[in-house]
């Protein structure tokens, strides 16, 4: 298949994403958050709770002086390390109890600091290196079946009680497994602690439900003779802190939206680009494959109308993702099959949208979301949607494949429901493995015209929004009809500019390593 | 005159049903059988498992089509629908301009953990559903589309803060029957803030009917395939009768 598109408009497209990103870019290398420095102490290896259940980094980062807080937490911490002789996660814990405070050690100078957190520095690097080498030698030994890989959710609030779910998901096919949160986490701005039973519409994230999942699924791997994959979200206002959480426990993907939460979660816009930024730059060293969040589009206004939106979206993303050291190989950038099915040649829409990114973004393993909007209590028709949005994914070769539910209007999935699922996924994509292949678009039909007109609206967007600078248009309301101010949302609060002798470790050695792609 | 009805197949009263589950245990013969005899347990007669097969390990899924005897009389049945006064945009507007004499407040909200606001998008939008404009392009309606996963606590304290005439509270998704729970909570927190007879209160979703809302303390409940200007026509009229009889308002 072969859309004929503009190369020039896409060339065009992409200098306009970086037009759009440059000047948030410089935003982001004056500023830094919360959770920014919260994830620092994390890579150090805090980790726990108060007596108050107050997660450490929190009460740590608390502790810290406004004007101390603008040099990075890196200094003060890193103070007390060489004067206490201490470990980061025996500090932490003397500082949570009280009997430490980083104030009493502002007169150590700052190369103190510097030496006494190098090799912890090290450590949290090694840390990572070594479990994206365990993923590498995982993905040798026991390799994933082809894309588009089937990925299903688990949610019931118990990660015991999801464990026996994803490893049912995984004998019935599954390749990827997502544990949903909590409803809420993303607005948390702290991370929970510890094994969780309980949760709403979802588990909580937490490092030891991190871990838990993980052993059961390479157990199930072993079983299966192939690796699968375990994702999480990290979207939200601990988007750094969730990616450390990831990379110390080999998640293999996590969503990561560079403005899902502004849009859709009503989070501070400057709070979201640093977040975004650093997550993903941990993101990059850990292997992690990112998925961004285009679906939302799709699933709040009109399909057809959004399309050149959600192509925008993709770009900015793109664009984002590079800029933090992301190669194409790790954005897996979204979309979703929402047409109306009373639409006529919806289909033939869906295919135009899926196949354009395809081209548009060769290299990227691009993450297709199932129908949601247009269920219903219908779990007939419902089945017959998700065959046709199976047909798309596998004719245009998708790479991460979100599977529908029959019920998803109804309820979170039984595990009947995703045994179904994805046996519709695994009959359509393996009866039409190579239709892509073997059929050409009609020059000048439905699909490539739809796709030329997207692309071209696309492009128009962002001449918009790169005239106005990102920030105004997503005020002016230009992403998803919604309007977001940049001092309005939550966790504006967590949002500092960077004192001129800012130092944050772990950015010093990425950059030191250079820019990837 | 009674007139019993039950499921029909192919034949009047022969009483076939298809219904599905899984078992958690490995599939074997023995396990097909097991489902067999659970349907049997439920009442139905003429049990035939047409499927029985291994999901995973430890579980296995059935299809079933059986005969129940079972029949209800359907024209003993009272379950009045909400939609029942069909006007138009203008009428509605008219009607509130001449009887209300001010602008309705009206508040939408997806509550508690549920994200799914395609129905309360559907009846606010101003875009609207199926051609039929949403509350937001009526010309007489103040409407607040709050959007998803909002507590009750959260709607309450707005509903009093801005008066809010009609109050709608959709659940489109739910878990172990956390929609009937939410809706619950947001009617008794009403009653316990002594504003509950303050507001028209409505619910709406996808398996929600007016009976359940009737149950459940509300006004009124729409369900699949609702237009707006249904859910307006019902507000304007209870609002216009509700101060003609001169009862307590904001």
């Amino acid at each position: 298949m072969d859309l004929r598109i503009d190369r020039r408009s896409v060339e065009r497209c992409r200098d306009l994403a970086g037009a759009i990103v440059a000047p948030v870019e410089a935003f982001i290398a004056a500023h830094s958050t919360v959770s920014v420095e919260r994830a620092v102490l994390r890579l150090l290896g805090v980790d726990g709770i108060t007596p108050q259940e107050v997660p450490l980094p929190n009460a740590i980062l608390d502790a810290v002086a406004p004007h101390e807080r603008a040099r990075g937490v890196a200094l003060p911490f890193g103070k007390a390390l060489a004067e206490t002789g201490l470990e980061p996660a025996a500090l932490g814990a003397e500082i949570a109890a009280g009997r430490c405070g980083l104030d009493q050690f502002a007169t150590t100078p700052d190369a103190a600091a510097r030496g006494a957190l190098a090799g912890f520095v090290d450590r949290a690097l090694d840390r990572i290196a070594a479990r994206r080498e365990e993923r590498a030698a995982w993905l040798a030994e026991l390799p994933q079946l082809p894309p588009p890989l089937l990925y299903v959710i688990v949610a019931s609030g118990n990660i015991y009680e999801d464990r026996v779910a994803a490893v049912a998901a995984a004998e019935a096919g599954a390749q990827v497994i997502a544990v949903i949160r909590s409803t809420g986490q993303s607005l948390l701005d702290f991370v929970p602690f510890g094994p969780t039973t309980e949760g709403f519409g979802g588990t909580y994230a937490t490092q030891a439900n991190f871990a838990i999942m993980r052993a059961a699924l390479d157990e199930a791997s072993e079983k299966l003779g192939r690796y699968v994959m375990l994702t999480n979200y990290a979207s939200g206002l601990c988007m750094p802190e969730i990616a450390v959480m990831a990379a110390f426990e080999r998640l293999d993907m996590l969503l990561n939206d560079s403005m899902y939460g502004i849009l859709f979660r009503d989070i501070n816009m400057k709070r979201t680009f640093v977040d975004q930024h650093f997550s993903r730059t941990l993101n990059a060293r850990a292997g992690i494959i990112i998925n961004t969040g285009e679906d939302n589009y799709l699933t709040t206004a009109d399909a057809v109308e959004q399309a050149p939106a959600v192509l925008a979206s993709q770009f900015i993303n793109e664009e984002f993702a590079h800029r933090a050291g992301l190669p194409d190989a790790q954005i897996g950038l979204g979309d979703a099959y929402e047409i109306d099915p009373d639409r006529e040649d919806g289909f033939l829409y869906q295919v135009a949208q899926a196949q354009l990114a395809r081209e548009i973004f060769p290299d990227a393993p691009l993450k297709y979301m199932p129908p949601t909007k247009h269920m219903t209590g219908d779990i007939f028709k419902g089945h017959l949607i998700d065959a046709m949005f199976n047909l798309t994914s596998v004719m245009t070769g998708q790479n991460i494949h979100l599977c529908g539910m029959p019920t998803e209007a109804i309820h979170t999935p039984f595990l009947g429901d995703r045994a179904l699922s994805l046996e519709n996924a695994r009959y359509i994509m393996s009866t039409a493995r190579h239709f892509g292949d073997e059929i050409a678009l009609r020059p000048g039909g439905i699909i490539e015209r739809r796709a030329h007109d997207v692309l071209a609206s696309c492009e128009a967007l962002l001449e918009r929004v790169a005239a106005m600078g990102l920030m105004a248009a997503i005020e002016a309301a230009l992403f998803a009809d919604v309007s977001r101010v940049p001092e309005g949302g939550r966790g504006v609060d967590g949002v500092f500019e960077r004192a001129a002798d800012y130092w944050n470790p772990f950015e010093e050695r990425r950059l030191a390593l250079g820019r990837p792609g | 005159m009674t007139k019993l009805v039950g499921p029909f197949g192919d034949t009047r009263d022969d009483g076939k049903v298809q219904l599905s589950f899984t078992l958690p245990v490995d599939w074997s013969e023995a396990a097909d059988e097991a489902a067999r005899q659970l349907a049997g347990k439920m009442g139905f007669r003429d049990v035939q498992v047409v499927e029985g097969r291994p999901i995973a390990s430890g579980f296995s899924f059935f299809v079933i089509y059986a005969t129940t005897t079972q029949a209800v009389d359907v024209d003993g049945i009272v379950a009045p629908s909400a939609g029942a006064h069909a006007m138009s945009m203008e009428q509605i507007d008219a009607l509130v301009h001449e009887r209300v004499g001010r602008k309705v407040r009206v508040a939408g909200a997806c509550i508690g953990t549920d994200a799914h606001t395609v129905g309360i998008d559907a009846i606010l939008n101003m875009k609207g559903y199926k051609g039929d404009y949403g509350l937001e392009r009526y010309h007489e309606f103040e409407t607040h589309n709050l959007g998803s996963q909002v507590a009750v606590e959260e709607l309450v304290r707005f509903t009093k803060e801005r008066r809010i005439d009609a109050l709608l509270a959709s659940q489109a998704v739910t878990q172990k029957g956390s929609d009937i729970r939410n809706f619950t909570a947001l009617s008794e927190l009403l009653e316990a803030e002594n504003v509950r007879d303050n507001v028209v209160l409505i619910c709406g979703g996808p398996r929600v009917t007016n009976l359940l809302a009737g149950e459940l303390g509300y006004d009124a409940g729409f369900g699949r395939g609702t237009l707006p200007s249904q859910v307006a026509a019902f507000i304007a009229v209870t609002l216009a009768e509700r101060l003609r009889q001169g009862r307590p308002h904001w």
